[in-house]
C-alpha cells in the first residue's frame, strides 16, 4: 500500500481495502526500517498516530469521514504541534513542546489526517541542502550520499522514500520546490497569504508560505484544499474564497499559453536539465498548450535582493529566542548580557548566525537605505516583470533547480554557491506568486524537477497543468530502491 | 543675558481598550503576574499579531481632538532591541508613517495668558512588560501582563519654556484624553507617563544640548524634575562645563536624578516595517464617523461654562478639565438652581474631601442631586452656610439626603422673629457689663465687639439662628 498515491489511498480507505490503523502501522513500520538511513524524521509520534488512526476508523464507521480521513501525513518540524516537540531543526528548540497547534496542523487534523511525526529540516528553514539541521543531514532516498535539498528536505525524502504518503513543507525561497525536485516528488508553494502562517515558526515573514508535498498534483490539490483559507489569526492571510482544487483537475490544457522566461534558460544551464525541461514543454504542447517566449529582466537581481530581505526579517524574527522564556538557556549565566550571548551562541548553528549577522547589518543605521530599501525596490521590479509576463501567458515554466542533488558536504563551506541553488525559485517568493515543482525525469538515476509558476491565486490552474502532465507520464510513480518491506 | 529653557515632551498614553493592541488578552490592571499574557504576548514561536481596531479608533479620536492630520495609511514598524520584558526582542511601533500627524494644543497659564504647543505627531505602539526586582533573591522576575497594552506616544515640538507650561500642557493632555474617553487617566497606574526633553540657552542662541528625563508619572514629579534639570544644566554651563546628551532617571522620593545612558550607548534599533501586519488603512468615512462621535472637548466646555453659567475663568478651567467634574457640575447646578454656588462647593468643600480620600468625583458619596439640594436649602434660608457644612459631612458619611439629615437632626434655621427676640433679650440681660461697654465705645470698637453678641446668640441656638435676623435684632436692641 505504500506505493499508492494519497488520492489512491483515500479511495482505498473509502472502499475499506484496509483501515487507517493498518495504513498508519505500515508507514510506521517503514519509518522504523529506513529513518535510520534517511534521517527524514526528527520526531516520530507513533502512539499518537495509532490512537488517531483508531479514532479515524471510528469516525469513518459512523459515516463522518473528512476530506483527509485516515490519511497519514508528516509535518515539517517548523509547524507548532501541541505537546509534541517543535524543534525547527535547532538545538535552540530541542526541548520545546509547543503549547498549541499551527493552523495548518489543526485544519489537516480536522479533515481527518493522521500525523506520523515531525520531519527534519534545515535549521530555522535556512539552507538548501538540509545540512544545517541540528539533528544531522537528511539523505536523498535516490542516493544516500547526496542531499535531498532543503529546507523541507525531511519532508521530500519522507515522501520519496515512502516514509509518508504526503507531507507539509514551507517555502521562503524555494524550500518546498527545490527539495521536491531533488527527491522526485510534487510540491506546491501557494500564493503568499493563501495558507495561514499561524503556528509556523517565522523565518522571513513576508516570504514564508506553507504548502503540500506528495507524489502527484492531485494529491497536492487534496492537501491544499484542507490547508488553504482565511484565518483570523494571521493578518497577512488573504480573505479570498478557496478554489475547489480537486474539481480543477480536468486534465484539459488546450488553449493554455505557457511562457518560457529566457532568464530561466541561461547559457550555462546544465544541458541535461535544459533538455528535460524542454521535453516537458513538448508533452504539454501535445496536450494542446501553446508556448510563448517571455522575459523577466529583473529576476537576475532576485538572489541578492532575497539575501537582504530574508536575513533582515530573520534577524528580527529570531530575536525572541533569548533564553528567557523558552528554548535553550546557557548554564549559570553571569548576568543578562552573558545569558543572551551564550544562549544564542550555543543555541543557533553557523548558518543561522550568519544570516542574523547579515540581516542585522542590512537594517543597521546608515545601511538601511542602501540594502533593505533597495532590495524592496528590486522586489517591486520583479513583481512588475511577472505582471507583464502574465499578460502574455497563463503559466510560466522552467527548471526548478539549476542542478541535481549534490553530494553531502560538497558545498558546506561555500554559502554563496549554496545560495545559487535557489536562483530559479526565489523570484517567485519575492513576488508572492504560487509555483509548483513536479518530477520530469531522471539524469544518472537522480530526479529532475520542472517548475510551473502561476498568477496570484491560480493554484487550480497550476495543479491542473501538472495533473495533465502526470496523466501522460510516469516519473511521479518511480520509487527509489531502499529495500525492506513494501 | 538670562537663560532660556526649552522643553519638549514625549507622552505615553495607555489606551482604555478592553484587550491588547495585538492580542485578545485583557488589559485590566493589577492581575496576578503573567495571568493576562497569552501566547502572543509571550512571543511563543509561530504566533502572529492581529491589530485591535478599537486602539486605532482611539488614536484617530485623539488626532481629531487636537485638530491633527489623520494619516489614512499608517505603518507599524519593528524597533529591535533585547530586554527581558520585551518578549519578541522588538517593540511594534510606528515611525515613518504614524497614524496622527501634526496638530496643536492650546494651554492656559495661571495668569490667564495662553500658549500654543505644536504636536509633531502621535503614533500607536505596544507597551512592554515589567521586570520585578524584589522577592527573587538576585534574580529578576518578568511580568508580561502589561506587554502589548496599547499606547499612543504623543511627541511635541520644543514649544514650552517653563516647568509651569510643561505641567499646564500635561494637564491639558490629561483633560483631553480622559474627556474623549480614550484613557482612564489614572497616573498612579501608569496610564500616562511623561518623558521630558530639556535644554537651556542664552536668549537668541541656537538650541542647546538636551537631556531626556524618562518615565515621570505625576504632574508634581514632572515639575520638580524639570526644575532640577534646568538648575543642573545652568550650573554646569555657568561653571564652564557642557551638557551631555543623555537619558536621565528621576527619583521622586529624594528629588534627585542620575544619568542612565549617554548618546554613545544608544541602541541602533534597526527599524523596519513589520511584515506580519498590513498597513493601517482608514477611510474618509471612518474619520468623519469618529469626528461626529467626539464628545464636547474641554476648551469648548470651558467657554460654555463661562458664557452660560457665568463662572470665573479659573473655576471653568478646572471643572472643564475633567469630564466627571463637568458632568457633576452641570447636574449639581441644575438641582441647585445656582451654578456659581455649585462650582464653589465643588472646588471648596468637595475637592478638599476628594483629595483627602484620594478619590475622583465619580466616587463621591455626595451625589450631584444631594449637593444641589443642599445648596437649595441654603438659598431658601432653611439652613445657614455654617450648618450646611455639617449637613454636607453627614451626607458624605452616607446618613441620607440633605433634607433627611436636616429633618432628623433638627438643623433647621431658627427664623421665627419672636423666638429670636426672646433669645436676644436674654443675652442683653445676662451680659449687662458688655452691653454697657458696647454702648460707651466708638463706632470702630463697636464693630469689633458686635461679634461677641452674635457668638452668644449662635451658642444659645446651637448655630441654627438665622444670622441675618440675629444681626438685625442685635443692632436694634444694642442701639436702644
Amino acid at each position: 500500500m505504500i506505493d499508492l498515491t494519497l488520492t489512491e489511498l483515500k479511495d482505498a480507505l473509502a472502499r475499506g481495502d484496509f483501515s487507517a490503523r493498518e495504513l498508519t502501522a505500515a508507514y510506521l513500520q517503514r519509518i522504523r526500517e529506513h529513518n535510520g538511513t534517511l534521517n527524514a524524521y526528527i520526531t516520530v509520534t507513533e502512539e499518537q498516530a495509532l490512537a488517531a488512526a483508531d479514532a479515524s476508523d471510528a469516525r469513518r464507521a459512523r459515516g463522518e469521514a473528512g476530506l483527509l480521513e485516515g490519511l497519514p501525513v508528516a509535518h515539517k518540524d517548523i509547524f507548532c504541534t501541541r505537546d509534541v516537540r517543535t524543534s525547527c531543526g535547532s538545538l535552540m528548540l530541542d526541548t520545546f513542546n509547543a503549547p498549541y497547534d499551527a493552523t495548518v496542523v489543526a485544519r489537516m487534523a480536522d479533515a481527518g489526517a493522521i500525523m506520523l511525526g515531525k520531519t527534519n529540516m534545515d535549521e530555522f528553514a535556512m539552507g538548501s541542502s538540509n545540512e544545517t539541521s541540528y539533528y544531522g543531514p537528511v539523505r536523498n532516498p535516490w542516493d544516500t550520499a547526496r542531499v535531498p535539498g532543503g529546507s523541507s528536505g525531511g519532508a521530500a525524502a519522507a515522501v520519496a522514500g515512502r516514509l509518508a504518503p504526503a507531507a507539509t513543507g514551507t517555502d521562503t525561497g524555494g524550500s518546498i520546490r527545490q527539495p521536491a525536485a531533488l527527491c522526485g516528488v510534487t510540491g506546491l508553494k501557494p500564493t503568499y497569504g493563501r495558507v495561514s502562517r499561524w503556528g509556523m515558526i517565522a523565518f522571513a515573514s513576508s516570504l514564508d508560505q506553507a504548502g503540500p508535498m506528495a507524489h502527484t498534483a492531485a494529491d497536492c490539490a487534496l492537501l491544499l484544499q484542507a490547508m488553504a483559507g482565511h484565518d483570523d489569526k494571521d493578518s497577512t492571510c488573504v480573505n479570498e474564497p478557496v478554489t475547489d482544487y480537486c474539481a480543477a483537475l480536468s486534465g484539459d490544457i488546450s488553449g493554455l499559453t505557457i511562457g518560457l522566461p529566457e532568464e530561466f534558460f541561461p547559457d550555462d544551464l546544465d544541458g541535461r536539465i535544459a533538455d528535460a525541461t524542454q521535453a516537458v514543454v513538448r508533452v504539454l504542447e501535445q496536450r494542446g498548450a501553446r508556448v510563448a517566449k517571455v522575459s523577466l529582466p529583473s529576476v537576475a537581481l532576485s538572489v541578492p535582493a532575497y539575501y537582504v530581505i530574508a536575513p533582515a526579517e530573520a534577524s528580527s524574527n529570531l530575536s525572541r529566542f533569548d533564553g528567557v522564556r523558552y528554548g535553550h538557556r546557557c548554564d549559570d549565566p553571569a548576568d543578562l548580557m552573558d545569558l543572551y550571548k551564550r544562549s544564542r551562541s550555543e543555541g543557533f548553528g553557523e548558518e543561522v548566525k550568519r544570516r542574523i549577522l547579515v540581516g542585522t547589518y542590512a537594517l543597521s543605521h546608515g545601511y538601511y537605505d542602501a540594502y533593505y530599501l533597495r532590495a524592496q525596490k528590486v522586489r517591486r521590479l520583479i513583481r512588475d516583470d511577472f505582471k507583464r509576463a502574465f499578460e502574455q501567458c497563463d503559466v510560466l515554466l522552467g527548471p526548478t533547480s539549476p542542478e541535481l542533488a549534490f553530494a553531502l558536504g560538497s558545498k558546506k563551506d561555500d554559502p554563496v554557491t549554496m545560495y545559487m541553488a535557489d536562483v530559479f525559485t526565489i523570484a517567485v517568493n519575492l513576488a508572492g506568486l504560487p509555483a509548483l515543482s513536479m518530477p520530469a525525469g531522471f539524469i544518472d538515476g537522480l530526479p529532475v524537477g520542472v517548475q510551473l509558476i502561476g498568477n496570484y491565486f491560480d493554484e487550480g490552474r497550476l495543479l491542473n497543468v501538472a495533473h495533465s502532465y502526470q496523466q501522460e507520464t510516469e516519473w511521479h510513480r518511480q520509487a527509489p530502491a531502499l529495500g525492506g518491506t513494501a | 543675558m538670562s537663560w532660556e529653557t526649552v522643553i519638549g515632551l514625549e507622552v505615553h498614553v495607555q489606551l482604555a481598550t478592553r484587550t491588547k493592541i495585538f492580542s485578545g488578552a485583557s488589559t485590566a490592571f493589577g492581575a496576578e503576574p503573567n495571568s493576562q499574557a497569552c501566547l502572543i504576548d509571550m512571543a511563543m514561536p509561530g504566533t502572529l499579531p492581529v491589530v485591535n481596531h478599537e486602539a486605532i479608533r482611539n488614536a484617530v479620536r485623539f488626532g481629531l481632538a487636537i485638530g491633527a492630520k489623520i494619516n489614512q495609511r499608517s505603518v507599524f514598524e519593528r524597533k529591535n532591541y533585547f530586554y527581558p520584558d520585551l518578549p519578541k526582542g522588538y517593540q511594534t511601533t510606528q515611525l515613518e508613517a504614524p497614524i496622527v500627524g501634526a496638530g496643536e494644543v492650546e494651554i492656559r497659564l495661571e495668569d490667564g495668558s495662553t500658549r500654543t504647543v505644536r504636536i509633531h505627531h502621535a503614533h500607536l505602539e505596544e507597551d512592554a512588560g515589567k521586570s520585578l526586582h524584589e522577592d527573587f533573591h538576585g534574580m529578576t522576575g518578568i511580568d508580561l501582563n502589561r506587554a502589548g497594552t496599547p499606547l499612543i506616544e504623543i511627541v511635541t515640538e520644543p514649544d514650552m519654556r517653563t516647568a509651569e507650561e510643561a505641567v499646564a500642557f500635561a494637564r491639558k493632555l490629561h483633560a483631553l484624553v480622559t474627556s474623549i474617553g480614550i484613557c482612564d487617566g489614572d497616573m498612579s497606574q501608569g496610564s500616562m507617563r511623561f518623558d521630558v526633553n530639556v535644554s537651556v540657552r542664552k536668549s537668541g542662541d541656537p538650541l542647546g544640548t538636551r537631556t531626556e528625563t524618562k518615565n515621570l508619572n505625576s504632574f508634581r514629579f514632572m515639575e520638580k524634575a524639570i526644575a532640577l534639570e534646568i538648575r543642573r544644566q545652568i550650573d554646569l554651563l555657568e561653571d564652564g562645563g557642557t551638557v551631555q546628551q543623555e537619558t536621565r532617571l528621576y527619583n521622586g522620593d529624594s528629588n534627585t536624578a542620575r544619568a542612565m545612558r549617554t548618546k554613545e550607548d544608544a541602541n541602533d534599533y534597526r527599524y523596519f516595517p513589520c511584515p506580519d501586519l498590513l498597513p493601517v488603512e482608514i477611510t474618509e468615512d471612518d474619520i468623519e464617523a469618529l469626528r461626529a462621535s467626539l464628545p464636547e472637548l474641554p476648551d469648548a466646555r470651558r467657554d460654555r461654562f463661562t458664557r452660560d453659567f457665568g463662572l470665573p475663568d479659573y473655576d471653568a478651567e478646572i471643572i472643564s478639565a475633567s469630564r466627571d467634574m463637568s458632568d457633576y457640575f452641570e447636574q449639581a447646578a441644575e438641582h441647585a438652581g445656582d451654578a456659581k454656588l455649585a462650582a464653589n462647593w465643588m472646588l471648596g468643600e468637595m475637592s478638599a474631601r476628594l483629595n483627602a480620600e484620594e478619590i475622583g468625583i465619580g466616587k463621591s458619596p455626595v451625589s450631584a442631586a444631594h449637593l444641589g439640594q443642599l445648596i437649595q436649602r441654603i438659598k431658601d434660608g432653611t439652613i445657614s452656610s455654617k450648618i450646611a457644612k455639617q449637613v454636607f459631612d453627614a451626607c458624605w458619611q452616607g446618613n441620607g439626603s440633605p433634607d433627611e439629615i436636616i429633618e432628623r437632626e433638627g438643623l433647621k434655621q431658627v427664623s421665627d422673629t419672636g423666638e429670636l427676640e426672646k433669645i436676644v433679650d436674654g443675652i442683653i440681660a445676662d451680659n449687662a457689663e458688655q452691653v454697657a461697654a458696647f454702648k460707651a465705645a466708638d463706632e470702630k470698637k463697636q464693630k469689633k465687639m458686635f461679634g461677641f453678641f452674635v457668638g452668644q446668640a449662635m451658642k444659645a441656638t446651637q448655630g441654627k439662628a438665622n444670622p441675618q435676623q440675629i444681626n438685625q435684632l442685635l443692632q436694634k436692641k444694642l442701639q436702644d
